[in-house]
């Protein structure tokens, strides 16, 4: 059977790897070959070895944007799991309504990055305002804007993949628990809590990886003002292409740096949750 | 039972806390809504005040608006690009998925680690190239774009659909080739209904992503055709010279189908999202 399967390759394989091999294949390879090459088309390029990759580490927007991604991610991944944990836990109680408010919770994460970005610099800078401030006045409160922000759209994403981790633990274990007399706090601690890893593993993995690629929010929100000091890694790295002439080369080798550390990231955080994960 | 009542102990309060919390989180909404009523100069300086007599514009904003930005163009972009790229990407990776699955060699094994590869790639490293090479081979239309989109959605959908169809058993289409079906026959006529499950679920997923999406189809098409995004990105113009009142209305019209759609199908969309996150 496979053999006649595989005479059909150009009918099957063909159509997708054509224009999987044209818009990424290609331009990955590009990627890497022109970050070491000075250019302005991709046609006119001049080989420049490692300088654009030296150039990156001495442009301080980089480094700051590296530390303003950095933070930003650390503090959107407690928040959001933590509050989404938690609302998950109280809405599995039974209680009436409980399918609405999942409903409501869950919307935000429809809404695309830009008009996320522009619902919520309305309503902070009107809160601001009163205090004869606005977003872009100092980068804290873009940096506190793009958490809140970030929060109000992740957490029902998240809130709904720990609802069903939840509702997978088998009934029989919550009650043996009960039996055997554990507390709340115990059953929590030593029951769900375990039994919710893979839950885990998938939330904190899209959080991660989702805050650290930030780009449409933190574009239409602040857009990296004051003076691309709420710039994070992917806006730095599209200024960097659109807004510098002459240094194409440079913002393709911070892309290639960009693309090393979500993978390095990505596979890491992968690796230790699935460690913990109980084992069935 | 004691649980029962322990549990009505507790719903009252945690029901009044829940519909606070939903209220917080619909808040937004609301704001943008309530805002597109009011001419565009009591906006920004006073976003929580009901409309009054004097600031109350009706349906101004969104006439001024839809013109501005050319919304239903738009509109009529976004929903073309969407639904035919989606459409394109469940037809083709399904059938180069199903080939990978059956035809067991080096090559496929290496496409499938290709294929999951691209996921974590962040879209900033072939963003250039990329868009330099769909530019030269004149994919930088309506049309083109789907081909684009085949390319980048193909690491997700060939992935999940891998997944589904390694459960599915060899039974059944070695007897349908007894049969004397040929492998195109035996795809579309037995393996496509058995994959609709999960061709629902990426259509969700990437519906999501293709509908929202902002950086990409911005350099594929640049402003020639604008997508919602876009359109709404464009009207925000240079520094200082945004229109609130055009800005809250084409928000309130950016979002009010998405919503609609989730209303109807919510069900579906957060199992759907759940299944994606829990096999991607």
């Amino acid at each position: 059977m496979q053999k006649t399967i595989k005479r059909y390759f150009f009918v099957f394989v063909f159509p997708t790897l054509l224009a999987f091999i044209v818009v990424f294949i290609v331009p990955f390879l590009m990627g890497i070959y022109l970050s070491f090459t000075e250019f302005t088309t991709v046609t006119d390029s001049t080989w420049v070895g490692l300088d654009n990759y030296i150039k990156v580490f001495q442009d301080p927007t980089f480094v700051r944007a590296m530390g303003f991604t950095g933070a930003f991610t650390l503090v959107s991944v407690i928040s959001i799991n933590l509050l989404a944990f938690m609302i998950a836990l109280l809405l599995t109680r039974g209680i009436r309504g409980t399918n609405i408010f999942r409903t409501v919770f869950f919307m935000p994460n429809l809404i695309g990055g830009i008009v996320l970005g522009y619902i919520w610099q309305l309503i902070l800078n009107g809160v601001l305002y009163k205090f004869d401030r606005t977003l872009t006045f100092a980068p804290e409160y873009g940096f506190w804007g793009l958490v809140i922000l970030m929060n109000w759209q992740m957490i029902g994403y998240m809130m709904v993949i720990y609802i069903a981790g939840i509702q997978n633990i088998p009934g029989e274990l919550n009650e043996a628990a009960k039996i055997d007399g554990a507390s709340r706090w115990q059953i929590l601690k030593n029951v769900t809590i375990p039994m919710v890893m893979p839950s885990f593993t998938i939330s904190l993995f899209l959080t991660l990886t989702n805050s650290f690629k930030l780009f449409d929010q933190n574009l239409a929100l602040t857009g990296g003002a004051p003076a691309a000091k709420t710039e994070m890694l992917a806006l730095n790295i599209y200024n960097t292409f659109y807004g510098r002439t002459g240094w194409e080369g440079v913002g393709q080798a911070k892309a290639v740096i960009f693309f090393i550390i979500v993978a390095v990231i990505a596979l890491t955080q992968l690796n230790i949750s699935r460690k913990r994960e109980v084992q069935h | 039972m004691k649980s029962t009542k322990k549990r009505t102990k507790f719903e009252k309060p945690l029901i009044l806390f829940f519909v606070f919390l939903s209220a917080a989180f619909l808040f937004p909404i609301y704001e943008i809504a309530m805002n597109s009523l009011k001419g565009r100069f009591f906006i920004a300086d006073d976003p929580f005040s009901l409309p009054t007599e004097e600031t109350f514009v009706g349906l101004l904003n969104y006439t001024e608006g839809i013109g501005k930005i050319g919304f239903f163009q738009a509109f009529g972009w976004s929903i073309w690009i969407t639904v035919a790229s989606v459409a394109v990407i469940i037809f083709f990776t399904s059938m180069t998925a199903w080939y990978i699955v059956r035809v067991n060699n080096i090559m496929t094994s290496g496409l499938y680690y290709l294929f999951v590869f691209a996921m974590i790639v962040p879209f900033q490293m072939v963003m250039f190239t990329m868009s330099k090479v769909a530019n030269s081979l004149r994919l930088d239309n309506p049309f083109g774009i789907i081909f684009v989109y085949l390319g980048f959605g193909a690491g997700l959908a060939v992935f999940m659909f891998s997944g589904f169809i390694k459960s599915i058993p060899l039974e059944i289409e070695e007897a349908a080739m007894m049969d004397g079906c040929n492998p195109v026959q035996l795809f579309f006529k037995i393996i496509m209904p058995i994959l609709k499950p999960t061709a629902i679920t990426i259509t969700i997923l990437q519906t999501m992503w293709i509908w929202n999406d902002y950086l990409l189809p911005y350099l594929v098409l640049g402003t020639d055709y604008k997508t919602i995004p876009i359109a709404i990105q464009y009207l925000r113009g240079g520094y200082g010279s945004i229109d609130m009142g055009a800005m809250m209305a084409m928000l309130v019209l950016a979002i009010l189908p998405i919503v609609i759609l989730y209303l109807f199908g919510q069900k579906y969309i957060i199992e759907g999202v759940v299944a994606g996150a829990v096999k991607g």
